[in-house]
Order: structure tokens, then sequence, then C-alpha cells
């Protein structure tokens, strides 16, 4: 296992468990390919922004700015490949970010500082995983059913606890994370959280025997149990992996916006399906990367960079967000095709 | 209560000015002096009368001001010993503010004061109501139909942008080519349209002052944050911003404060506690915020109590209550916050 990381990566993803050697190479061309075009579209759009604003664009401000933003759907995208791939779907994680970040900002949780809030946002995401996981698991709901009651009811739950109010920080600690001063080398921590979360999705999908269930377990449901694996289990925990990503996700957005809102993570969902789906993760289950996601992250913030520096409407920008994502997949299905 | 006398003479004292074109049309030459002691018992004052049942159907509060439009309400009606709220629980649903408001018809109430999710879509049952002999008030967004409604009471959007623009106009007018910038509220609004287009003929009474970017956010504090940080980003130097909403104004704040700016004045909206208090710290970029009062919810209810005591309104000369009654967006600045403190909402 010496290939460079996108290889090894594509590699783990086609093959199943199930899977030997032969179609290694066509699968390892295959997603490569995949993640070039990806790669491609991001550096088609950076120069497009270089281009039209190439004072604001390129600095190093702006790339800070562009990487910050991606981190908290970013790590959200993480947990929701996972999920994608074993064929689920999680609809509830921008409820899921809502609920965590008021809980995590009540006056009570900011008394016990910033490991409270941290902790708080966490164990509430995890929590509300649980609850996915558990109903989809054993109580045999279909995922669209128990996300979307999940989203309808954290929703709820998140405009109860703050009764419309924004909830201000007042830890300083946390607060000092979003400003410069905490900067290292330059990167920003939310970045840096953002690159680790990435880090340990690639290895738990790729790397570890979970990772390979959660493929398993998209691909044919039925084929993983026969062989062995617990089905219920695996989805259990991936809901439960995905409510953590969106308790890691809620605190980053308290870093970033220094309050708590039941508005917080609006359309989270949409957003990060969007960019599973661009990073060429099957909806059906069974294959997908997570470096594809993160490019789709990558590819839908530096989109609405560039809108707003170039300062479009919202209704054009809205019209050119629709456009590139049909392309984005057409682009990608075309190379992944011919190759 | 002091205090909340004066604040309602204010309110008051606000509907009178803005509906002085309606009194100097009606009024004619008559002589009012000859029925101000007639009149005088007609009017609603604080003093116990007529019990009257008011239902209230307002909005769902998933954010500070339609949150602080319910608080009003509801505390005001507490105010009267006379009064008894009826209030559904806040929906930003139209089928089911409509079934609400069909609940309150049907239990008969008094007097109905409708903040609708949707003024449009709610017109129908709005008249409904009046030709089942309810009088309806008519909170902030407007029915279709001026027959769906007795009393409109609401702020002014088109305003908020002529007084946001004024006031950033006047501290910039000795500025050569002063740069000026937009964080509009929700694009899908009609009411962003016309706050943005208030600022901007405002903004033509100041020929050296040119707005280079207008962005629109979400009403959030994370969309706020997040297009302020761009914003900033795109527009290196510039003098002024107005940013339409104090909620999304808690994120703007932070990207400001991010990104380390400080070079210019920020004018906020609608008039959150947070706006004001940072207003009075003068400790930030933000020099003023614009009213779009939550207090008219409480006026509603002073108008629709009125209205089922068969009263006219004190300061006027009418026997009836008006029809329409637009609040004032007053800009508040450090010279005046502590006057407007108590009507910051959370």
């Amino acid at each position: 296992m010496t290939q460079p990381a996108p290889a090894a990566e594509a590699a783990t993803h086609k093959s199943t468990p199930a899977d030997g050697g032969s179609p290694w190479r066509t699968a390892f061309a295959r997603a490569d390919v995949r993640t070039l075009s990806l790669l491609g579209v991001l550096a088609a759009l950076i120069v497009i922004g270089g281009i039209t604003q190439p004072d604001s664009f390129l600095d190093s401000d702006n790339v800070q700015l562009i990487l910050t933003q991606a981190s908290v759907i970013g790590v959200v995208t993480v947990g929701m490949t996972f999920v994608i791939i074993s064929g689920g779907i999680d609809l509830s994680v921008g409820a899921i970010v809502a609920l965590a970040s008021v809980w995590a900002t009540t006056v009570a949780t900011q008394e016990y500082g910033f490991a409270g809030i941290l902790f708080t946002a966490v164990i509430v995401g995890m929590g509300c995983g649980l609850v996915n996981g558990l109903l989809i698991a054993y109580g045999a709901i279909v995922p669209f059913i128990a996300t979307l009651a999940m989203l309808a009811a954290g929703r709820g739950l998140a405009l109860q606890i703050t009764d419309g109010k924004t909830q201000m920080v007042t830890v300083d600690g946390v607060l000092k994370l979003g400003e410069r001063d905490s900067y290292i080398l330059g990167i920003p921590p939310l970045v840096l959280v953002f690159a680790a979360v990435t880090v340990a999705g690639w290895l738990i999908l790729n790397r570890t025997t979970f990772g390979r269930r959660s493929v398993a377990v998209g691909g044919n449901a039925e084929a993983a149990r026969l062989a062995g694996i617990d089905v219920r289990r695996q989805r259990l925990y991936l809901y439960l992996l995905s409510g953590l990503c969106c308790g890691i996700a809620a605190f980053l957005l308290i870093i970033l916006s220094g309050s708590g809102q039941n508005t917080n993570g609006n359309l989270y969902e949409l957003d990060a399906i969007a960019a599973v789906i661009i990073g060429g993760t099957l909806l059906s289950g069974g294959r997908g990367t997570i470096t594809g996601s993160v490019l789709g992250v990558l590819i839908f913030t530096t989109i609405q960079n560039i809108f707003a520096l170039n300062n479009l409407e919202t209704a054009t920008q809205q019209i050119a967000k629709g456009a590139i994502i049909v392309a984005a997949v057409l682009v990608q299905r075309r190379s992944a095709t011919t190759t | 209560m002091p205090s909340h006398t004066s604040r309602r003479g204010l309110l008051f004292g606000a509907a009178a000015l803005s509906t002085g074109a309606l009194i100097t049309g009606c009024t004619s030459n008559e002589s009012k002096d000859d029925d101000s002691d007639d009149k005088s018992q007609q009017v609603a004052d604080d003093r116990p009368g007529k019990k009257v049942t008011i239902g209230f159907a307002g909005p769902q509060a998933d954010h500070g001001w339609l949150n602080a439009i319910n608080d009003n309400a509801k505390k005001r009606a507490e105010k009267y010993a006379d009064v008894t709220l009826e209030a559904t629980e806040g929906s930003n649903d139209t089928a089911a503010q409509i079934g609400q408001v069909e609940t309150l018809i049907n239990k008969k109430v008094d007097v109905l004061v409708v903040l609708p999710a949707d003024g449009k879509a709610l017109t129908q049952v709005g008249l409904k109501a009046m030709r089942a002999g309810i009088p309806v008030v008519n909170l902030d967004r407007v029915f279709a139909s001026p027959q769906a409604y007795r009393c409109w009471i609401g702020g002014d959007n088109y305003g908020m942008g002529l007084s946001a623009g004024h006031y950033i106009g006047e501290k910039l007018k000795d500025k050569k080519n002063a740069r000026v910038v937009e964080l509009a509220g929700l694009d899908n609004l009609e009411l962003t349209k016309q706050r943005s287009k208030g600022f901007d003929d405002a903004l033509k009474n100041y020929p050296n002052i040119k707005k280079v970017a207008r962005q629109a956010a979400d009403f959030t504090v994370e969309s706020g944050q997040s297009k302020m940080s761009q914003l900033l980003q795109a527009q290196k130097n510039f003098d002024a911003l107005w940013n339409h909403d104090d909620d999304q104004g808690v994120g703007a704040l932070r990207a400001i404060k991010q990104a380390g700016r400080d070079d210019f004045l920020m004018v906020g909206g609608a008039g959150a506690l947070s706006a004001m208090q940072a207003i009075e710290a003068d400790n930030s970029v933000l020099k003023a915020t614009v009213l779009y009062p939550p207090t008219m919810a409480a006026s509603a209810i002073d108008l629709a109590r009125a209205l089922g005591q068969g009263k006219g309104i004190n300061g006027m000369a009418e026997f009836e209550i008006p029809s329409f009654v637009t609040c004032y967006s007053a800009v508040v600045d450090k010279e005046n916050v502590g006057q407007y403190m108590s009507t910051g909402f959370k």
C-alpha cells in the first residue's frame, strides 16, 4: 500500500471485502480521474477568480477566508459521506448543528467555559446521531423518514431552547480561536480541525474494517449480512459518526460566529448532500470518497467567494450555482466513463 | 410605570403624526373644540373599561424581532385588567395560520390582531373575520385587500432605508468620493427590496457618495458573518456600511472584528438590544441603528382594545381609531440611545 493518497483511497472504495485483485486497476484509474476532474473544476474556478478579481482573490487573506468558511460545512460533509456510502441519508445534519450550537451556548453551559461548550456540542451531536441510528438500525425506519423527523424535532427543540433569541458567547477562549491572533503558521484553527477530520475520515474509510464494512453495507446490505457483518450495528455507528461530525461543526460555528442561534446550519443537509454527490459518491451507496466530498465543499465555497467578490446579485448567484452543480457532475461523469 | 406611559404616549404621538394627512383630509373645517368634551369620554385610557377578548395570531418566533413582537403583544395585554388575550402558537406556515385564525373566529373573540406569515395569503381569512363582525388589526405584513382589516399598523421598510441613507449621507457629506457598502437582508423578501430602494433614494441626495457593493444575507448570524467577511475581502476600503438587520449584524460585527477592520462606520437595522448596547459602549464600528420598532405589537393591542371598547385614541380628534398607522424608522445613535434602550430586543 504505497500508492499516492487519492489512488489508495480510490482503490479501497471499490474493493469491497468480496472484491479481489483484477478490478483493482480500473477502479484506481476511474476514481483517480474523478478526483482529477474535480481538481480541474476547482482550478478553473481559481483561474476565474484570479482573472475577475486579481487583487483580492489570490491574496492569503482570501485563501484563509475560503478555507475557514469551508470548515464548518466540510466537517458535516465528511460525516455525510460515510452515511451516503452506506446507502443511507442524513437530512438532520443542519438541525443537529443548530441544536448542538444552541445547547452548547446556553448560559449554564458557558459557566463551565471552553470545555463545557465543546463537550456539550459533541455530546448533543452524538446524542442526536444515536437516536437516528437506533431508529434506522433497530426501529427499521427508513433513513429518509427517521432523519426527516430528527430535522423537525431538532429545529423545534433548538427554537424552544433559545426562544428565538441569539445566544452570545461570553467565553473568551472560544472567541479568541476565531480571531487572527490564534492562527497557527498562518492557518486558522478551524481549518486545522477541518483538515484533521478529513484525514481521520479518510483513514477510517480506507484503512479500517469499519470503513470496509460501511462500503459493503452500502453496496449490498444482504450480502454484507451473509458475509458476517452486523449490518444493524454498523448503521447505528454510521449515524453516530455523522452526529459526532455535526457536534464538531457546531463547535466550529460557535467559534466563527461568536454565538448560537436556532437558525444555524440552515440548509446544511442540502449543501452537504450536494458536495458528496459532486464528489462522486453514489447516492445509492457502495462507492464514494472523502477526497471527492471535500473537493466538492471547496468548489462550493470558492464559487460563493467569487460571487461575493464580484458583487453578483442573489438571483444571479443562485442560477450560476445551479448551472455549476450540473456542469461539475457532467464533467465528472464523462471523464469517469471515458477512461 | 412612568416609563410605560411615556412610551405609550410616544407611540400614539407617532401614530398621530403618520396619519396627519388622513386627519387633515377628514376633519374638514368643523370646529374641533366644540366636540372635545364629548370626545374625551370616548378616548381609550388605562382605566378598566368594557371587557375585551383579543385574538392574537402571531409569527413563529425564530428571529429576535419576531420574538419581540410576541413578547410586546403579550406584555401589553397583561397590563390591562379588561383585556383577555387568546394567543395562538406562532406559525410561519400559511395553512396552519389560516386554521388558527379560523379557530379564533369560531371562539368569537371581540377583536383579532394578526401578523400574517404572508399578508397576501392570509387575506381571505381576514375578510372572513371582518364579515363575521370581528374587526381585524393587521400587524406589519399587510393584507392584499383593505376590506380584510379595520386597521393596519406596521413598520416602514422604505423609510428604514431612507433614514439609514440620510444618516450616512450627513456623516459623509464632506468627504470626497465616499464609498458605501450595503449588507442587505433576505433577498426573497419584498421588504428587503424596499429597504434597499429607500437607501438608494436617500443617497441620491449626496452626489459625493457611491454605493460600491451590495450583498444579501439571510437575517441570521451565520449568514451575516459569512457574507460580511467576503464583502470585507472584496472592498479593501469604504467609508460606511448599512446592514439591514441587527441579528445578522451580530455575525457581521464578528466578521469585522475577525478581519481587524475599523476604518468605516456601520449603521444597523431593527433595534436589537445588543446593537444598542454596542452603540452606547461606542467601542466598535457600529454607530447607529435604524428602528423597525417591535413595540408596534403593543400598539396593536392598544388599538384592538380601543376598537373593542368603541373608543378613539388619545391625542387625536377622531372618534374612531385610524385605519392606517405607519411607525417611524427613527435612527438611534449615541445621542439618544438611552431613550430607546428599553425597546431593544434580545
